[in-house]
């Protein structure tokens, strides 16, 4: 994989205020393609965060970890817990989500690392599955199972008991008495968003970064040079955890309810595709394959065959029912073939994902320029 | 004592089906150097064989289901029947042991032409990449049968002759409770025979010599001078051919749906990984060593000590094997630690 | 689809933002009687259509029985706007609907894809709430799922009607104001299968249960104990099996030596196949205990499953929530428009989403209004009759409906692909009701 370049700090404020607009405007420059609803774009800045985190793991260091899904459940279910045992206010819910991903990230990571290539990945999957599986069954006093932890109106609240008098129904999540739900959720992910971008933007800059690219071009010389590169690797691992610890609580607090499917390897499948599909180790390429998974996801599975009845209106008559039966294969139920498709066409044409796609079309807009 | 013997069958039965699904990853894996996420996929249609025999043996004829008279409905009659009475039921009976010999030419062209098409161009890929492009293919194989034979389970049974359980213990002087089912039983021995096959070719043929040979070291014996690219291929194509009658022979089993595949894959790799990649024994031990712990695993005895076990064994056996022998238990030095 | 509902969302906002400030949180008695009409998320208002939401699994294990719900929802809608036969809209009683839409409206819809999944099935729920602007929400494949969508159903204050689900839970301790369950539960097969087994099994049985790891399978199993346990029979063993196994071999095996005469399977789809495949494979419908035929019971069935498990099914006992071979004029009705417009008779999921569609449109007719709340109080003790099952009552306490269950055995001589279940008995619903107070759980606020 080529060096990506790497931005001069001095470009970095310039770089984040566009990268702030672009992301809070969301809901007005969705909107044409019917993405801009509140759980789609909360999704959206969610996932991001999960890819961002996962890339400085998976970009820097090349270490593919298939099983980090396993810190986005953990995450949700402590966030679920902190609600239920705690308070409704979401601060104390993300901070322990964090901080319980990270140790165990910092448990996983210690003993995964131990390996590396396609072995680490076996290791982090293995996990992943026995927490998964567990989750699923066993420990169902924590999780509730397969239906999924949920708010219940006898929670204890022990800190909004003392504030707060006990309403009606279900208390909802909220920062100090805004609610954490529609729009004011996704502008709270969002902003978390924006600082967990600038977070990766400093680290992928940073000395500490660097080191991890030279792990990732070459371990061995590493070491030979006197570096003793598993810290390095541990704190990554950690770091990427702990992303994925608060895109698991920010799951929770838009929407309260921590699910064990979360854990599942298809879940940890997922960050690994919409990371390679965007362009590893590039900086919003993680995002571009989130946008895109999620969009295929909750959009293309929603159109049936009148919508596309309509949308192909301007194809004459006799052309239009095939059009539209042949198209109806990719969207709906088969938006999962859409998706596949998608992988193999990337990856075959544009091995560095999306992102080289773009790298590809500005150096031919740059030599057109120089003709 | 009665118990035991029977999870041993029991593993011993699981383990060959893993070893077989196995042998395949690993072999590609091993002379190729192509981590194939569609491998799973292959098996589902090795599966899906299975059931367009049946149909195909049981196309038939329409005609007016007279007991129900709240709209047209048709009962299907099937021409094997009709043109051949007795014979023809037989024949669509024997319908699985029938289609392996479809499944052998037809797994074969599609291992050729996935080898041809796809594979042969991520040799050089980083194992990402190819894991992508194979996960992308497994899904669109997996959304092409769903389109055609729908969502849920299709039956297909074994012949009537097996369906039934054996009477192992009375046959060799243990308990009248130890009884496994013919099937099973079959499937065990299928699945030693062909890795038996599998094993004898690449031992004492040329081809298999070259092929092990590139499995030691690729580059040397492309230098050599040997059309290493054409080994490749068929080895591809043998690869397809032992997931699809795994795939087969499956089918009476567990009913085919489209999503079989996936369910096995994660499995796969996992008892690929713990017997060593790239080695062909170490597939094949780790098989059956994973079968049998997760048989035993299950038995009530063992839970009551350590409750949720039989959900984990496997990734835990994984883990624990790992963390003392690196490569596996019989991997080899320097292969897939990049 | 054209007619978003954006403001009205907005300014709901903007209220609740002002409820919270006030360190109310949650507490919602905001909304005065009188302004109710205006003012409730996705309120149809002048627009000429009504849209409802039907989430259904498009992809995954479920995929077919989703289809098949699908097609019912799309039957329903035909037939409350006036398209078609009419189906049970010409056999419902009391029904004010008249065929031409809602209150007025037509009746339009939009779908999604649960994958069975809580995350994705509430995520879908979702985007058809706030971007499609759906008032009711359907469907569903399986409890998990149906319990996550009700209880963001209720957050959002949309009616949830439930489609396939069986655990108790979900109008058990899940219980919620907005969601409503017609489809019958786990206690309700026990019940229901009780007498019918001591007829044909006798009160000397030992039984060994396989039971999916998860909440469904867990209700089940303890419902089903309770009723045999009361017959007289000994549980000997429940063993508890990870949900997607595959191959049960394994879980099987031990039952050979256990002693048991009869096993039960609280295995629902892909995972009741295979596991009941397998078991008959290992011969245990052949064998003799104790001097007794070893048995095997299925306590929740559906057709789709017995197309499945194909032979191995025959002469299985089990029960169903409703069957397309019963001869009253509701199922005769639905039944008919259904074959001839899809080809084939619809399956139990069938019947209970089109039923869920029918019952929420006659209430907003009957309240005159799309007003949730009111809506619910139409619904909640609604009698009613001529949709199959007999007469059937929503209960106030837990919004679960009451009504027969059939206890079915897997035909042994079927005379079509679609005849794979055989009747055994109605069981009348007065032998299924229960306590609602059981089950604990709470309904929660009429207003949210």
């Amino acid at each position: 994989m080529k060096n990506e370049k790497i931005l001069k700090s001095n470009n970095i404020p310039l770089y984040m205020v566009i990268f702030s607009v672009v992301v809070l405007t969301m809901p007005l420059w969705l909107e044409p393609i019917g993405a801009a609803y509140p759980d789609l774009l909360q999704k959206f800045a969610i996932f991001g965060i999960f890819a961002v985190g996962f890339n400085i793991l998976f970009g820097l260091t090349g270490y593919l970890s298939f099983g980090h899904a396993t810190f986005l459940g953990v995450g949700s279910y402590t966030a679920v817990w902190s609600f239920k045992l705690l308070t409704m206010n979401v601060l104390p819910a993300i901070i322990f989500s964090m901080v319980l991903a990270g140790i165990f990230a910092l448990l996983i990571g210690y003993i995964s690392l131990r390996r590396s290539g396609i072995y680490f990945s076996i290791l982090t999957l293995a996990f992943a599955q026995m927490s998964y599986n567990l989750a699923y069954s066993v420990l169902t006093p924590i999780t509730n199972g397969e239906t999924g932890l949920q708010l219940s109106k006898n929670d204890p609240r022990v800190v909004d008991g003392l504030f707060v008098e006990v309403g009606q129904g279900i208390p909802s999540t909220n920062l100090f008495g805004l609610e954490m739900s529609g729009y004011q959720g996704f502008y709270f992910c969002a902003v978390l968003l924006i600082i967990a971008f600038y977070i990766s933007l400093k680290i992928f800059n940073s000395p500490f970064g660097l080191n991890l690219r030279a792990i990732k071009s070459n371990q061995t010389r590493m070491s030979y040079t006197g570096y003793n590169t598993k810290p390095y690797l541990l704190a990554a691992f950690v770091i990427s955890g702990m992303f994925a610890g608060l895109a698991g609580g920010l799951l929770a607090v838009t929407d309260p309810l921590a699910g064990a499917e979360r854990m599942q390897w298809t879940a940890s499948g997922e960050v690994v595709l919409m990371t390679i599909l965007g362009g590893v180790g590039t900086l919003l390429g993680p995002l571009l394959g989130v946008g895109i998974i999620k969009y295929l996801e909750n959009i293309f599975s929603s159109i049936g065959v009148k919508e596309l009845g309509d949308f192909f209106s301007f194809v004459p008559d006799s052309m239009h029912a095939f059009v539209v039966d042949f198209s109806s294969l990719f969207v709906g139920e088969g938006w999962h073939l859409t998706l596949g498709l998608l992988f193999m066409i990337i990856v075959i044409f544009l091995p560095g994902g999306i992102m080289q796609g773009f790298d590809k079309i500005k150096n031919l807009m740059s030599k057109k320029d120089k003709e | 004592m009665d118990t035991i013997i029977i999870q041993l069958l029991n593993g011993l039965d699981k383990g060959g089906a893993y070893a077989l699904i196995a042998l395949g990853l690993t072999l590609v894996f091993g002379t190729l150097g192509v981590v194939n996420f569609a491998h799973g996929a292959l098996f589902m249609l090795g599966a899906f064989c299975a059931v367009s025999m049946h149909q195909l043996l049981t196309i038939s004829k329409s005609v007016k289901d007279e007991s129900i008279k709240f709209f047209d409905a048709f009962k299907e009659q099937p021409y094997l029947e009709i043109w051949w009475g007795d014979t023809g039921t037989a024949i669509i009976d024997y319908s699985v042991p029938i289609s392996i010999l479809l499944a052998i030419p037809l797994m074969l062209a599609i291992g050729i032409a996935m080898e041809r098409g796809l594979i042969r161009h991520f040799y050089r890929r980083t194992h990402a990449e190819q894991i992508l492009v194979t996960f992308g293919l497994a899904i669109v194989l997996q959304e092409i049968i769903r389109h055609f034979y729908g969502a849920n389970p299709i039956p297909t049974p074994a012949p009537a002759t097996f369906s039934g359980s054996a009477p192992v213990g009375s046959l060799v002087g243990l308990g009248e409770n130890v009884v496994y089912p013919w099937w099973r039983l079959i499937y065990l021995g299928f699945s030693l025979s062909i890795i038996g096959a599998v094993f004898a070719f690449l031992k004492y043929t040329t081809f298999g010599l070259v092929v092990r040979a590139g499995m030691a070291d690729r580059d040397m014996v492309g230098l050599l001078g040997i059309n290493i690219e054409r080994r490749f291929t068929i080895v591809f194509g043998i690869a397809t051919i032992v997931a699809g009658l795994a795939g087969v022979m499956y089918a009476p089993i567990l009913p085919p749906d489209y999503h079989m595949g996936m369910d096995f894959l994660v499995l796969s790799f996992v008892v690929v990984v713990v017997g060593g990649m790239g080695s062909l024994e170490g597939a094949v031990f780790a098989g059956f060593l994973l079968g049998i712990l997760q048989s035993f695993a299950a038995m009530n005895e063992v839970k009551s000590i350590l409750p949720g076990i039989d959900q984990i064994i496997i990734y835990l056996v994984a883990v624990i094997v790992l963390l003392v022998k690196p490569r596996g238990l019989m991997g080899k030095k320097g292969v897939f630690e990049d | 689809m054209t007619d978003k509902k954006t403001n009205n969302w907005s300014r709901r906002q903007v209220l609740k933002a002002g409820v919270a400030s006030s360190a109310a949180i949650g507490a919602p008695m905001f909304f005065s009687r009188n302004t109710w009409a205006a003012d409730f998320r996705n309120n149809p208002g002048n627009s000429k259509n009504l849209v409802l939401g039907f989430n259904v699994p498009q992809t995954g294990a479920y995929a077919d029985e989703g289809a098949d719900e699908l097609r019912a929802f799309k039957l329903a809608v035909k037939h409350l706007n006036g398209e078609g036969d009419g189906g049970m809209l010409n056999t419902m009683k009391p029904s004010v609907l008249k065929g031409n839409g809602v209150l007025g409206k037509k009746v339009t819809f939009v779908t999604g894809d649960t994958q069975t999944k809580s995350d994705a099935a509430r995520s879908s729920a979702k985007r058809m709430i706030e971007k499609e602007g759906a008032l009711m929400i359907s469907g569903g494949s399986s409890s998990g799922v149906a319990i996550a969508v009700q209880s963001l159903a209720q957050e959002m204050g949309i009616i949830f009607m439930a489609g396939l689900t069986h655990s108790n839970d979900t109008t058990g301790k899940d219980k919620r104001r907005y969601g409503f369950r017609h489809f019958f539960n786990a206690k309700m097969s026990g019940a229901a299968l009780g007498p019918v087994l001591k007829k044909e099994m006798g009160t000397d049985r030992n039984a060994y249960h396989l039971t999916a790891d998860y909440t469904w399978g867990w209700t089940q199993e303890e419902s089903i104990k309770e009723t045999t346990e009361a017959l007289g029979w000994k549980t000997l063993k429940a063993v508890k099996t990870p949900v997607g196994a595959g191959d049960f071999s394994q879980y099987i095996t031990p039952i050979l030596n256990s002693g048991a005469d009869t096993l039960i399977l609280n295995h629902y789809g892909k995972d009741m196949i295979n596991s009941l495949t397998q078991a008959v494979q290992f011969g245990l419908r052949d064998k003799q205990v104790n001097g007794k035929q070893f048995e095997i019971i299925v306590p929740l069935y559906s057709r789709l499953m017995a197309q499945g498990a194909g032979k191995n099914l025959q002469g299985i006992l089990g029960t169903t929530n409703w069957n397309w071979a019963l001869k009253d004029a509701g199922s005769q009705a639905f039944v008919k428009s259904f074959g001839q417009e899809y080809g084939f008779p619809p399956s139990q999921a069938a019947h209970t989403c089109y039923v869920q569609t029918l019952l929420y449109a006659n209430a907003c007719e009957t309240a005159g209004t799309f007003y949730p709340p009111e809506v619910i109080k139409t619904l909640e003790g609604f009698e009613f009759d001529g949709m199959g099952n007999g007469p059937t009552e929503y209960r106030a306490e837990d919004h679960q409906c009451f009504k027969d269950v059939l206890v079915m055995r897997g035909n042994m001589k079927p005379t079509s692909q679609f005849d794979l279940l055989e009747i055994v008995q109605q069981v009348p619903r007065k032998q299924v009701e229960y306590d609602a107070k059981i089950f604990g759980g709470e309904l929660g606020p009429y207003v949210v």
